[in-house]
């Protein structure tokens, strides 16, 4: 998790906002119908590259706000509580948990999630080739994720050694299970398996 | 490449929560927090009042399901916590949710139990009030025809024999509603030379699909559209279509890709009654996104196993008699798998005479059903180390003697020795062992420091495949080949496997060819449930007789443009053409054309009497369009595809701290033919990873006192991440063609796991010199009680499940 998005300021940040946070699902419990203004729930997200306005309620996760609010369903929410990984998207190019990042932490903040991976000319990224030439997904629920997390990866480190690229994908869960086949596709979008 | 890969990595393609409609409202469950009891009164005023709350639904909307059913909504029979009771619409899933919190649920508690043996105890708890086990019932009825049922019946057993069993002997005086054998067992124990017995416990555990199933429903014009989440597809159209009270023809059951089922959502479950009723009554399309913690509770569990079995060999290590005692834990819904563990051992075995006597008690846990080859697999975990100790007792190679006894073509499978359409095990072995290099490795030093290497072996066994089902194709008039496909998507591809086989009769370019599948709408066949390994045997078989139909349709009408008898065509290259002339012919498209023109049985106006009626509405729905192949698989032939899977595991044990790595693993897969190397490799490591939680991690744990689960969070489930498996895996195949699939493949995805566990069960045992658990799975703290010599959770007669 982004060092600047611990879980704990992710915590206070709920119940500053007056929602109840006793266990990870329950925040959508929260105050749905709070009294804050429009004015203050109105914001500005920076969502793969684009400037995308949103009503956003104070307790709302971003997994939230980008699969109902923006449509961006290639989000997954596996579990909604920061276990399975399948939500996980870049913040200032750090993979993060969506399904645990409140919303309203992420203003000025740059936001890239799957749809944002392809090249304008919708050339697939070379983590999302080589999941395909690795046969890497079976059900394809948790691979959004996946590729999020070999993305910034391999942003940040662009040749791997196969513990790095093991250690770096360990938050993502592929209960269908086949792991190698996404670490040999981490390994063939970093140039090391021909 | 399945054409769906794409979607899987940008994110495009579409689950059931990711579909939207206007006007769609969100139904959210409130559940049981207890194991047992009954609904006195709800209390929904205040929810109701609430802005933005649309409706609310109980039990008393649906048909009444009253025990052994599984109700979509509880009242009478509250069985397990999680179990839901309701369903709450509003306009977002956050007002459902503080509307259910409003909700007053007064709830009467009953005794619950979560032990099967403290329910067969005399005056021990039972599940329901009517009584403990599941009984399944068949009758002949009018004509013959067999009237399968249920009922609950209260069983009961001596304490005498409940104790027995505990303390790992046979619980004579027991009673047993199913058992089989065959053979003399007498004679059988009488001839061999070693005889144990042993106790075992296998305790069960959910699916985690990674999708929390999901359902979206609205009506159109009488029509129901149905979103779901769920393996298959036209095997869900008639079961869905009653729980709506519709003809099937007036479903169209959407579900292009499906987050994970592993047998869980094989079927319609009880579960999508509520989004399809909860819409019409509404008039609003619903969205019904259950939570990790509901997947959890009611997406499914294995079954566990409290068991004994003695088993008799001779010197030359032939098993010449087994004896069977399986006790399922059946969770709320009864259900267990004690003859599909028994089936295990007679591939594993071949044994000459055998006794399986099983029962299966409700427990209040959750809703047990299939989890990747259900009997089977947990049987291979716990079935592997004593089979490790037999050999060693008879100083035999621990693959020698399975080499010696399990299955090949001439044998045999399950209680009734029904036969095999081919089977490889010795092959298998064979290969596996110079694969994984085991006579290296167990003469390599096992000690070095604290740490001990063990190595294991294992076989997984499940039935792989099926008969009977619908083909359906069409050739349209501009060449291309439409394959429909009524399987399911769980992610094993197997809907664009089997394609090929229509694409490979047809001799058609595979880039010629389009796959029409994921919605009813689309006119698709008949097809089997995507669950038991049986797609690839199933309906490469059923696309190959289409294709045949579509290739004798074509050939006549050669002949009738052309001149000559069908017989004087053949086809190639897209075209049907004279065997004497080549030049003389139709492409592909030309007689397209010409069998819209013709019409009759060529366009589909036509179609056979004994395909199915979920087959003949998709032939209307694209009759006149082209020229239509269409044929029930009718391929003679007998006995059960098996698929069959041998295992290899090296690890490394730190004595310390009881933890060990998997250093090695290598399996070998008797499946037929392989028809897509790199997707045989997928399924092969995906449940490769099954097996270690099976084995190793994954199981559930109650609170005896209160009956409440343990472990609902995946980080306590403990299904294996990247961390806990080895990445270093090497995975082949017999590579023999099954005689009686043209396109010569067997399933194979659930004995990949049972293999697995099998040889890593057998390599802990290995580790710490043969010492067997007889548990699955082997926890961490198992092994570093046993290395300490406490005994607290590694004594295993107590057979302790559920808990630990």
């Amino acid at each position: 998790m982004n060092s600047r998005l611990t879980r704990r300021r992710f915590i206070k940040g709920v119940i500053f906002s007056g929602a109840a946070a006793s266990t990870g699902a329950s925040f959508y419990l929260a105050n749905a119908q709070s009294g804050q203004s429009s004015a203050e729930r109105l914001v500005t997200l920076n969502i793969n590259g684009r400037n995308r306005p949103v009503d956003v309620l104070p307790q709302e996760t971003l997994a939230h706000t980008l699969r109902y609010k923006l449509d961006l369903t290639g989000t997954k929410l596996g579990c909604n509580r920061g276990e399975c990984g399948a939500c996980t998207v870049l913040i200032d190019e750090v993979p993060n948990y969506s399904c645990s990042v409140l919303t309203h932490n992420v203003k000025g903040k740059t936001v890239t999630t799957i749809e944002g991976i392809k090249a304008a000319d919708g050339t697939l990224h070379a983590v999302q080739q080589a999941f395909i030439d690795e046969n890497s997904p079976q059900c394809g629920f948790c691979t959004p994720g996946q590729v999020m997390s070999a993305v910034a990866l391999l942003r940040s480190n662009p040749r791997p050694t196969r513990k790095e690229a093991l250690q770096a994908m360990s938050g993502n869960l592929y209960r269908c299970g086949a792991y190698e086949h996404y670490l040999n596709g981490v390994m063939r979008a970093s140039g090391q398996l021909a | 490449m399945p054409p769906d890969i794409p979607g899987k990595v940008t994110g495009e393609i579409k689950y059931a929560e990711d579909y939207k409609r206007e006007g769609m409202i969100f139904a959210r469950l409130l559940t049981s927090p207890m194991p047992s009891g009954r609904v006195a009164n709800i209390d929904a005023s205040d929810a109701l009042r609430m802005d933005g709350v649309i409706g609310i639904m109980t039990a008393d909307d649906l048909p009444p399901s009253p025990p052994p059913g599984n109700p979509a909504l509880a009242s009478e029979y509250i069985t397990f916590v999680g179990q839901p009771i309701l369903a709450v619409a509003a306009v977002s899933e956050e007002i459902a949710e503080e509307a259910i919190s409003r909700i007053r649920v007064d709830i009467e508690r009953k005794d619950f139990v979560i032990d099967p043996l403290e329910s067969l105890a005399p005056g021990g708890p039972k599940a329901y009030p009517e009584g403990n086990v599941l009984l399944r019932t068949r009758e002949i009825g009018p004509g013959g025809t067999p009237i399968m049922s249920a009922e609950i019946k209260d069983i009961k057993w001596p304490q005498s024999a409940i104790d027995a069993l505990r303390e790992g002997k046979e619980p004579v005086g027991a009673e047993f509603p199913s058992e089989w054998a065959f053979g003399d067992l007498e004679a059988g124990f009488a001839q061999s030379t070693h005889i144990i017995e042993e106790p075992f416990v296998t305790i069960g555990y959910p699916h985690h699909s990674l999708e929390p199933r999901t359902s979206m429903a609205y009506w159109e014009n009488g029509k129901c559209y149905f979103h779901g989440s769920s393996q298959s597809q036209s095997a869900n159209d008639n079961g869905l279509a009653r729980m709506l009270n519709i003809d099937p023809a007036n479903l169209v059951f959407i579900n292009e890709a499906t987050g994970g089922g592993f047998g869980s959502k094989i079927g319609p479950y009880p579960y999508m009654a509520i989004s399809g009723n909860f819409s019409r009554m509404l008039n609003r399309p619903v969205q019904l996104r259950i939570t990790r913690e509901q997947e959890f509770y009611l997406g499914s569990a294995r079954s566990g196993m409290q068991g004994w079995i003695k088993i008799g060999v001779k010197d030359n290590g032939k098993v010449a008699a087994v004896d069977l005692v399986i006790v399922n834990d059946g969770g709320s819904t009864g259900g267990g798998s004690g003859s599909s563990s028994a089936q295990h051992v007679t591939i594993a075995y071949q044994p000459e005479s055998m006794r399986f006597r099983g029962i299966s008690v409700y427990t209040n846990t959750t809703p047990r059903g299939a989890q990747r080859g259900p009997g089977q697999n947990e049987m291979a975990a716990v079935l592997a180390p004593i089979s490790d100790k037999i050999a060693t007792s008879i100083n035999m190679d621990r693959v020698a003697f399975r080499r010696v006894n399990v299955a090949d073509s001439d044998g045999f499978q399950g209680g009734s020795r029904g036969p095999l359409t081919s089977a490889f095990g010795r092959e298998a072995l064979d290969q596996g062992a110079r694969l994984f290099g085991w006579d290296e490795k167990i003469n390599q030093p096992k000690r070095n420091g604290s740490k001990v290497r063990g190595v294991g072996v294992g076989i997984g066994y499940h039935g792989a495949g099926g008969r009977g089902y619908d083909g359906l194709v069409r050739i349209a008039p501009d060449g291309k080949l439409h394959i429909h496909s009524g399987v399911g998507n769980l992610g094993t591809y197997s809907y664009a496997g089997t394609s090929r086989a229509a694409a490979e009769a047809l001799q058609v370019e595979w880039d010629n060819c389009e796959i029409h599948r994921g919605r009813t709408d689309n006119h698709l066949p008949h097809s089997s449930g995507q669950g038991g390994s049986n797609t690839m045997f199933t309906h490469g078989r059923a696309n190959w007789v289409a294709a045949q139909d579509a290739i004798t349709k074509l050939k006549e009408i050669a002949a009738s443009e052309l001149g000559g008898s069908p017989e004087d065509f053949e086809i190639g290259g897209e075209r049907v053409f004279k065997s004497s002339d080549s030049t003389q012919g139709l492409s592909y498209a030309e007689a397209a054309q010409k069998a819209i023109e013709m019409g009759g049985k060529y366009s589909g106006m036509e179609y056979p009497d004994d395909i199915n009626p979920i087959t003949q509405r998709a032939v209307q729905g694209i009759q006149g369009t082209g020229l239509v192949g269409v044929s029930k698989d009718k391929i003679p032939g007998q006995g059960q595809p098996p698929g069959i899977q041998v295992g290899f595991c090296e690890i490394e044990m730190d004595l310390d701290t009881g933890k060990y790595e998997i250093l090695n693993y290598a399996a070998v897969a008797d499946c037929g033919t392989v028809v897509h190397p790199k997707n045989f490799e997928n399924a092969m490591r995906g449940g490769a990873v099954w097996g270690v939680g099976l084995a190793g991690l994954e199981r559930h744990v109650y609170d005896p006192q209160n009956g409440l689960p343990a472990n609902v969070g995946l980080y306590q489930s403990k299904p294996p991440t990247y961390l806990d498996i080895s990445t270093d895996t090497n995975m082949s195949a017999v590579n023999i063609p099954d005689p009686q699939n043209p396109i010569g493949a067997r399933g194979i995805g659930e004995p990949t796991q049972g293999a697995s566990a099998a040889a890593l069960a057998s390599a802990i045992a290995d580790a710490l010199d043969g010492h067997v658990f007889n548990t699955a799975p082997v926890t961490t703290d198992m092994i570093i009680n046993h290395l300490a010599g406490n005994t607290y959770s590694t004594q295993t007669p107590n057979l302790k499940t559920n808990t630990f």
